[in-house]
């Protein structure tokens, strides 16, 4: 069947019909079935809420729908009942048919799914009310939970496609152009770059043809919103790339996504798929006479390869090393062409902006930083998650209000943004309003999103040395100061935290942190040393202690601890003995056993193990 | 083990003979074969008309390729900050010490290749491990050995 859309008013009629068919009050049980949820046996609690609907002939009263991620993976599989917005957390196969019957069928609500408020032990009913959502401001990602991102009319009807349909019928590319400069947008990858300014300076280059590249690179640890919005809502991104296409004078279009995120890879060649079948990309679309096509390209699990020049050189079928920077992508990007690239998150926030208007969008955010940026709050945090908050937020009102605080009353230290290239903000900075500059000034950067939160029992130099080591398999190896001060630096600080540091060693760490801000070829090493720097500004003592005192304040390295057993709390149970991958512990059962600090490698699996908090760490 | 160039023949036609499909080529090869030998990129750089040391310069770049035959089972530990912070390197550890390996290799009997990984982007869901696509959120060295004993068998 041939299902092409001719012209704008038949998307319009299109989207009108689906508007009909879709009955607001009719329940729609919506089961998120992001990766999180996934992991967690989200497929199948899908699988048994068809089963049941099909034994219960339910099929004309029921909808179902298995959505892109909502969010808060800390709790999943999370489900969602419509039109009430109840919602449902950690459900399992063997709830669906107690849902089905008391609150789907008879408007009851199960207690023991509901979320449970940690502090106030309050149990709240609707999604909008948990704090964790109350909070945030969801107009990229809200749509997720509205549609089944491998169904193109989900999305349709929604309102998608409305902005292409705006630039088609009422703007000049330039005037497209001058919208999305006025919206104030950055780009969401890291850099911050105005959007605006970079597709006009790709439009006014000369070349034989121009390219639109989505980076779904999204490498940095910490951070999966790109993930999600391409599991999630793709066609979103195809849209901003189709608008994106058409300000710059583009017909080809690549997304390079990570290998590493098969179901982003999947949903999105679907919905590739089906906007050909619509018409949406190919030839004269909508009868406009715009051709857009889009391209997938995996990526080979580089890091480097989220640097516009190394991404292009991987593009191209090469290794991805950068190269450097006054030649600039816009004008000599893919194929020596000019080349627009920007990330998935910017590029879902296109279609808004110009359906909702520049008006809208600048009421939202700070001065210099408009709208909304997601972030994955991880790490030492009650409620997990990707949050969407505006621009200004306070990282206080991030980490409290949304996520919950700290496990375990546990004491904040400190949290991280901004990938392998950003820093550590402390506990003293936490009403720092978010955004690009403000996370600049004190020492960090947006990056791509991720905020890792951190607690007592992390150890800052262990930090740094984590990012050091991570940068340093990650460096492609061109230029000298990215490769061999991140070979350095990383020896220095492997021998602070093992307890052999020296005096001198933080002032060689700022030298080496120097050479590499000033000489490096691209992003990766000029910002590399970031993480050290950061951690010293704030969290000199810990680096002294490790060095002068020889003692890490976390408890953390294993260089400078040693583990022991307490002779009162061990009751010889043997569950230390057992986990032991050494064999470092010895002694018979209902008998203290000991631990041989010899053999022992300090892993910690006993004490993990021991429930009588027997295992000493000193 | 006799390499089948039938398929590899196939992978190169799939992807219209592009030589800006190597990467995604060899992706497809390492599928198949599970890791990449020598005769196969030898027909790759037949087949596309490029250098072998072009191909290995490549395959040698990328982390997700492997020159070596892996084992069969593949464990993924996730070390990115996420799970950094709620202990994925010592669940490295303790995998290292259990299986004898260091991350990157094959344990002697075929059975395990161990990897660390930069970000599986599953953050909420740290420590993380992956063995053979199946994710196996929040453990720690407790829960390993019963997950490991499921895959001895297999």
């Amino acid at each position: 069947m041939n299902h092409r859309i001719k012209s704008i008013s038949d998307l319009r009629k299109l989207r009108q019909s689906l508007r009909k068919s879709r009955d607001g009050n009719k329940p729609c049980i919506t089961i998120c079935a992001g990766t999180g949820c996934l992991a967690t046996g989200a497929s199948e609690v899908v699988e048994r809420f068809k089963q049941e609907i099909l034994k219960r002939h339910l099929e004309e009263k029921i909808d179902i729908r298995a959505s892109g991620c909502h969010g808060f993976c800390e709790r999943g599989p999370l489900v969602v009942i419509r039109p009430e917005r109840v919602c449902y957390m950690n459900v399992e196969a063997t709830d669906v048919s107690q849902i089905l019957t008391e609150t789907v069928l008879e408007g009851k609500v199960i207690d023991r799914l509901l979320y449970q408020d940690p502090l106030t032990r309050e149990k709240i009913t609707h999604e909008e009310n948990i704090p964790f959502y109350k909070f945030q401001q969801r107009v990229v990602f809200g749509s997720n939970g509205e549609i089944d991102p491998t169904r193109i009319d989900d999305y349709i009807a929604v309102g998608g496609y409305q902005g292409l349909e705006k630039v088609l019928s009422e703007k000049t590319p330039e005037e497209v152009i001058e919208t999305i400069k006025q919206s104030g947008l950055r780009g969401r990858g890291g850099g911050g770059f105005p959007t605006g300014a970079k597709w006009e300076s790709c439009r006014k280059a000369k070349g034989k043809e121009k390219f639109v590249i989505c980076n779904a690179d999204e490498g940095d640890p910490g951070a999966y919103m790109d993930r999600s919005l391409l599991e999630g809502n793709p066609h979103r991104v195809i849209e901003g790339m189709l608008i994106g296409a058409y300000a710059i004078g583009s017909e080809e279009g690549y997304v390079y996504v990570r290998n590493e995120y098969p179901l982003a890879v999947a949903n999105l060649s679907r919905a590739i798929d089906q906007a050909k079948e619509y018409g949406l990309l190919g030839k004269n679309i909508l009868g406009s006479g715009l051709t857009f096509t889009v391209k997938i390209s995996r990526g080979g699990g580089a890091f480097v390869c989220g640097e516009s020049t190394a991404l292009m050189a991987s593009l191209e079928g090469k290794v991805g090393e950068p190269r450097a920077k006054y030649i600039h992508t816009v004008e000599h990007g893919l194929w020596d062409q000019p080349s627009n690239l920007n990330n998935v998150e910017t590029w879902a926030n296109v279609p808004m902006i110009i359906h909702r208007g520049v008006a809208w969008y600048t009421s939202i955010g700070t001065e210099g930083s408009k709208g909304t940026k997601i972030f994955s709050l991880v790490g030492k945090i009650n409620n997990t998650g990707l949050v969407e908050v505006p621009m200004g937020i306070t990282l206080r009102q991030i980490v409290y209000d949304i996520g919950g605080g700290i496990p375990g009353n546990k004491r904040f230290k400190a949290i991280q943004t901004g990938g392998p290239s950003g820093g550590c903000i402390p506990e003293t900075l936490l009403d720092l309003p978010i955004d690009f500059d403000r996370l600049q000034e004190a020492g960090s950067m947006m990056g791509s999103g991720g905020m890792i939160v951190m607690d007592e029992d992390n150890c800052m130099v262990d930090m740094a040395r984590y990012f050091v080591r991570f940068l340093q398999e990650e460096s492609c190896g061109k230029c000298s100061p990215c490769r061999e001060g991140l070979q350095q630096m990383g020896e220095i600080l492997n021998r602070i935290c093992e307890g052999n540091g020296r005096e001198g060693d933080i002032k060689l760490l700022q030298d080496l942190s120097r050479v590499m801000m000033d000489t490096s070829l691209c992003g990766l090493g000029l910002t590399a040393p970031n993480p050290v720097l950061s951690t010293l500004r704030y969290f000199r003592e810990e680096y002294e202690a490790h060095i002068r005192d020889k003692k890490c304040p976390a408890k953390y390295c294993k260089g400078l601890i040693s583990l022991s057993i307490d002779p009162e709390k061990c009751t010889g149970c043997g569950a230390c003995f057992k986990i032991c991958p050494v064999d470092a512990i010895a002694g018979e059962k209902k008998k203290t056993h000991q631990l041989d600090e010899e053999k022992c490698v300090k892993c910690r699996a006993c004490y993990e193990a021991c429930k009588f908090d027997a295992i000493m760490i000193s | 083990m006799p390499i089948d160039l039938q398929a590899v023949c196939e992978i190169i036609e799939r992807h219209g003979y592009q030589k800006a499909s190597l990467i995604g080529i060899l992706q497809d090869i390492q599928e198949e074969m599970n890791h990449l030998p020598r005769k196969a990129l030898v027909q790759v750089g037949k087949s596309l008309d490029l250098p072998l040391t072009h191909i290995y310069e490549v395959a040698t770049f990328y982390k997700a390729f492997s020159l070596e035959p892996r084992g069969k089972h593949t464990i993924q530990v996730c070390l990115g900050t996420a799970c950094h912070v709620r202990g994925g390197s010592r669940v490295l550890d303790y995998l290292e010490n259990r299986l004898e390996v260091k991350p990157g290799e094959t344990t002697k009997d075929l059975s395990f290749t161990l990897e660390s990984v930069n970000c599986l982007g599953a953050c909420a869901l740290g420590p993380m491990m992956v063995i053979d696509k199946k994710y196996y959120g929040k453990i720690n060295t407790n829960k390993i050995e019963s997950i490991l004993e499921k895959y001895r068998s297999k």
